[in-house]
C-alpha cells in the first residue's frame, strides 16, 4: 500500500439548475486574460447536448484518455515516439472552431453614437482579431436545447441507445433534461500528465492537485488532446497550456474554491480522499463495466488502522487524517455508493463525483390535459431519460451502478415524504427501502448531506499548512521577518 | 578588414548573443521559452507548412553539422561517387520540402486573420530571415553544385578554427558572395535565438522517450524535499 491523499469532489447532479454562477465565479478570478478569453475551466452543460468543447466525449475525434494494451493502459493519442513524430502538428488538437471564437462588443458605441431615429447597437468584435464579427457559437451555445434536432441528437452517449429508446427519449428530454457541470476531475491516472512531451504536468503531492508549471510549459499541445475532457486549453498569446487549479491559492487559506462558494444550488462537496497509489495501473486496465468499482475499491477507508498507519509513513499529517474522516466525498462515493465518476471508460480515474439527477416525471399533457402518471415518482425505468444513457455517462456502461444509485435516491425520497407529507404507507416505504438495499439510518444520513448540510459539512478543506511547507528548507520565522508571506524564489539583495 | 568583421567579428558575437541571451532568458524569464503555437487558432495551412518546414529543416540542419563534429564520417560518405550523388538529391529534396513549408507559413501568417493577429514584429523578423537564408542555400544548391562535399574544405575548416579560437579567413575569403551572405546571415539567425521563438529548438522533449507517465511532486515530504515520483509508465 502507497497511501497517498487527494482533493476530491462531488456534484450532486439533482441540485442543479443550470445557473451558470460557478463559470462565472472562476472566469472573474482566473480567465478574463488575454488568450484566456475562450477557456472556461468550469462551465455548464446541458445533457442530453453536445458540450464544449463541441462533442467533447467522442474520442474517436480527439483521441483522448486511455485503452488497455496487452493489460495496461496506454494513451488513445500516440506512443512516446509518436509524441515526437506529432510534435509538430497534433492531428487530434480541438481548434478555436470547436470551442468558439471569444468576441465583445463595441460598447462605446452605445454612447457615441450621433443622434438619430434609432436605438443604438453595440455590435460584437473578436477579441482575437479585433474585428467586427458574426457571432455563431459560445460555450454554452446548446444551453437548455436538449430535445432540439441538432444539439441533443448529437450526444455521443445517445449512441448507446436503440432507435426506439432515443425516440421516447428525445419525447422525455422535452420534459425533463439535466445540467452537468464541469472542472478538471483531477485524476488519479491523468492523460493530460502523460502525453506532455515536456513533463511540464504534475500532480502536488500533498493533494493531488493537477498543474502546468507555466516555466517548463512548451506549447507542445499534446495535454490538450490527452485529457478526455478537454479540460486543459492552450492560451494562444502566451504560448502556454492552462487549466483549473482548484482555486488551491484559497484552499491553503481554508476557502472553497470560487465554483464551490458560489454555487447556488449547493451541488457541490469538497474533501480529502485516501487512496492506494500503487493500484492505479491496474485500476485503469480492467474491463469497461468493472471500472466503477475498481476505482471505488482504490480508495481507502480512513479508519482503517493500517491505512492510517501507511498514511503516516508517507508524510499525511494527523490533520489529514482528520480531514479525511470528515469527508463528505467520502460518504458519497463510499458508503454509500451513489456518486459515480464522469465516463469512466476514459480510464483517467476522474476525482470528481457525479449524484446521477433522479429525473422523475410526475405528470404529462395529452390533449391539452394534465395528467398525474398515478405513482407518485414515477417508475425508475419508464418516464426518464433511459438508465443506458446514463450508464454510458457515469458507469461505463454498467447499468447496475446507476440503477443502485437512481434506487437509493428514489428511496430518500419515499422515506422523507412518508415523514414529512405522510401519504406513502410504511409498508411502501420498507418495499422501496430493501428494494434499495438501505435502511432508514442511511436514507436519513443522505437526506441529510443533500438538503441540510452546513458550508463546513459541505467542504471540509484539508489543511495544508503551506506555512510550515518551508520548513525543510529554512527557519520559517525568518523567512517571513525577511520577506513576508509569499515569494517562491530565493532571497538576495537587489533584483 | 571586412572579412575580419563579416566571418571573425561577427560570428563570435552571434554566438556571445546565442549563448548569453539564451542562457540569461532560461534562467530568469523561463516562462517566455515557448514554441508558442497558434494551431488552435488555424489547422490546416498549419498542416502544410508545419509538417514540411520542420522535417526538411531538421534534415538539413543536421547536414549543416554533422560535417562539423564528425568530419572522418562526412569524408567517408564521400569516398564513393553514388553517395555523394544520393547526398545531393536527398539534400535538394528536403531544401525545396523546406522552402514549400516555409512559403504556406508564411502565406498563412499573411492571410489567416486569427494567426496574423497573434504575430508579433520578431516573429517576422524570423520568419523573413529564415525564409531568406533557405533561400539563399536553395540557391546555392542549384548553382554551386556539390556542396555537400566543398562544404567540407571551406566552411568547416573555419567553423573548427572559429571554435577553436584560431580564427581564419582564408577558407571563406575568397568564395562567392551568395556563398558569403549565407554563412554571415546563418549567424545571423543564430544571434536571433533568444530575442525570438527559436529557443524552442533546444527543448526539444527527448525525456520524454523514458520518463514516467505519472508524476507526483511534494514540497515537502519525509525523505527529501521536492522530491518527484514515478507511479508507472518507466
Amino acid at each position: 500500500m502507497d497511501i497517498r491523499a487527494q482533493v476530491s469532489m462531488v456534484f450532486h447532479l439533482d441540485k442543479c439548475i443550470g445557473c451558470h454562477t460557478c463559470s462565472i465565479a472562476c472566469k472573474n478570478i482566473w480567465t478574463p486574460r488575454r488568450g484566456t478569453e475562450y477557456m472556461w475551466w468550469n462551465n455548464v452543460e446541458t445533457k442530453p447536448g453536445t458540450g464544449y468543447p463541441t462533442l467533447w466525449e467522442d474520442q474517436g475525434k480527439y483521441r483522448g484518455g486511455w485503452a488497455v494494451h496487452k493489460g495496461k493502459p496506454k494513451l488513445k493519442l500516440q506512443g512516446r515516439a509518436g509524441a515526437l513524430a506529432n510534435i509538430f502538428f497534433n492531428p487530434y488538437l480541438p481548434t478555436m472552431g470547436d470551442y468558439y471564437e471569444p468576441w465583445t462588443y463595441h460598447y462605446e458605441d452605445l454612447a457615441n453614437a450621433p443622434e438619430g431615429d434609432d436605438q443604438p447597437v453595440a455590435t460584437p468584435v473578436s477579441e482575437i482579431t479585433g474585428r467586427d464579427m458574426e457571432i455563431e457559437a459560445g460555450p454554452n451555445w446548446d444551453d437548455d436545447l436538449s430535445g432540439s434536432y441538432i444539439y441533443a441528437e448529437s450526444d455521443p452517449n445517445r449512441l448507446a441507445l436503440t432507435p426506439e429508446e432515443r425516440e421516447v427519449s428525445f419525447r422525455m428530454e422535452r420534459l425533463a433534461f439535466f445540467y452537468l457541470p464541469r472542472i478538471c476531475n483531477h485524476c488519479l491516472n491523468p492523460g493530460c500528465l502523460a502525453a506532455c512531451p515536456a513533463g511540464a504536468i504534475y500532480k502536488r503531492g500533498m493533494d493531488g492537485i493537477v498543474l502546468v508549471s507555466q516555466d517548463k510549459c512548451r506549447a507542445w499541445r499534446m495535454c490538450i488532446s490527452g485529457c478526455p475532457y478537454k479540460k486543459v486549453y492552450y492560451n494562444w498569446a502566451t504560448g502556454k497550456s492552462e487549466k483549473c487549479i482548484l482555486c488551491y491559492p484559497r484552499q491553503e487559506t481554508q476557502q472553497p474554491p470560487a465554483c464551490f462558494h458560489a454555487c447556488v444550488g449547493r451541488i457541490r462537496y469538497l474533501g480529502l480522499v485516501l487512496y492506494d497509489a500503487k493500484m492505479i495501473e491496474a485500476a485503469a486496465s480492467v474491463p469497461d463495466h468493472e471500472l466503477v468499482s475498481a476505482h471505488r475499491d482504490i480508495i481507502k477507508d480512513p479508519f482503517d488502522p493500517e491505512v492510517i498507519a501507511r498514511a503516516k509513513e508517507n508524510g499525511i499529517s494527523d490533520h489529514m487524517i482528520k480531514a479525511a474522516q470528515s469527508s463528505p466525498v467520502y460518504k458519497f462515493v463510499k458508503e454509500w455508493r451513489i456518486a459515480l465518476p464522469l465516463h469512466p471508460e476514459f480510464r483517467t480515474l476522474p476525482m470528481l463525483f457525479y449524484v446521477p439527477p433522479l429525473l422523475p416525471v410526475t405528470a404529462s399533457m395529452k390533449d391539452g390535459i394534465y395528467e398525474s402518471t398515478g405513482e407518485f415518482f414515477g417508475s425508475l425505468e419508464n418516464l426518464r431519460v433511459p438508465l443506458r444513457y446514463f450508464a454510458s455517462l457515469l458507469a461505463g456502461g454498467n447499468e447496475a451502478e446507476v440503477e443502485r444509485s437512481f434506487k437509493k435516491l428514489y428511496a430518500v425520497r419515499v422515506y422523507r415524504r412518508a415523514q414529512t407529507a405522510g401519504d406513502i404507507s410504511q409498508k411502501e416505504v420498507s418495499r422501496v427501502l430493501e428494494a434499495a438495499d438501505t435502511s432508514p439510518e442511511e436514507v436519513e444520513a443522505i437526506y441529510k448531506m443533500s438538503s441540510l448540510a452546513s458550508y463546513e459539512e459541505r467542504f471540509v478543506m484539508p489543511p495544508f499548512m503551506r506555512e510550515a511547507a518551508i520548513e525543510a528548507e529554512e527557519e520559517p520565522s525568518r523567512r517571513k521577518t525577511d520577506a513576508g508571506a509569499g515569494f517562491i524564489s530565493k532571497l538576495r539583495r537587489g533584483i | 578588414m571586412s572579412d575580419t568583421v563579416y566571418f571573425i567579428a561577427f560570428p563570435y558575437l552571434a554566438l556571445f548573443a546565442a549563448l548569453g541571451g539564451g542562457l540569461y532568458r532560461y534562467y530568469k524569464h523561463r516562462f517566455t521559452y515557448s514554441s508558442v503555437s497558434s494551431q488552435l487558432l488555424e489547422n490546416r495551412m498549419l498542416f502544410w507548412g508545419s509538417v514540411p518546414w520542420h522535417y526538411g529543416i531538421i534534415l538539413i540542419l543536421l547536414a549543416h553539422i554533422v560535417p562539423l563534429v564528425a568530419t572522418p564520417f562526412w569524408i567517408w560518405l564521400h569516398a564513393d561517387p553514388t553517395r555523394i550523388l544520393l547526398l545531393e538529391v536527398i539534400g535538394s529534396a528536403m531544401g525545396f520540402l523546406a522552402i514549400l513549408g516555409m512559403a504556406a507559413l508564411i502565406l498563412r501568417r499573411l492571410f489567416s486573420l486569427k494567426p496574423r493577429h497573434a504575430t508579433s514584429i520578431m516573429d517576422w523578423v524570423l520568419l523573413i530571415d529564415l525564409a531568406f537564408q533557405i533561400a539563399l542555400g536553395f540557391y546555392i544548391t542549384l548553382y554551386y553544385r556539390w556542396g555537400s562535399s566543398w562544404y567540407l574544405f571551406t566552411a568547416t575548416p573555419w567553423i573548427r578554427s572559429l571554435a577553436a579560437l584560431n580564427p581564419r579567413v582564408d577558407f571563406v575569403n575568397e568564395l562567392p558572395p551568395v556563398v558569403q551572405l549565407h554563412f554571415v546571415n546563418g549567424f545571423l539567425v543564430i544571434a536571433l535565438i533568444p530575442f525570438t521563438r527559436l529557443g524552442h529548438l533546444f527543448t526539444v522533449p527527448v525525456t520524454y522517450l523514458w520518463r514516467p507517465f505519472q508524476v507526483f511532486i511534494w514540497s515537502r515530504k519525509k525523505n527529501g524535499y521536492n522530491e518527484t515520483g514515478g507511479i508507472y509508465g518507466k
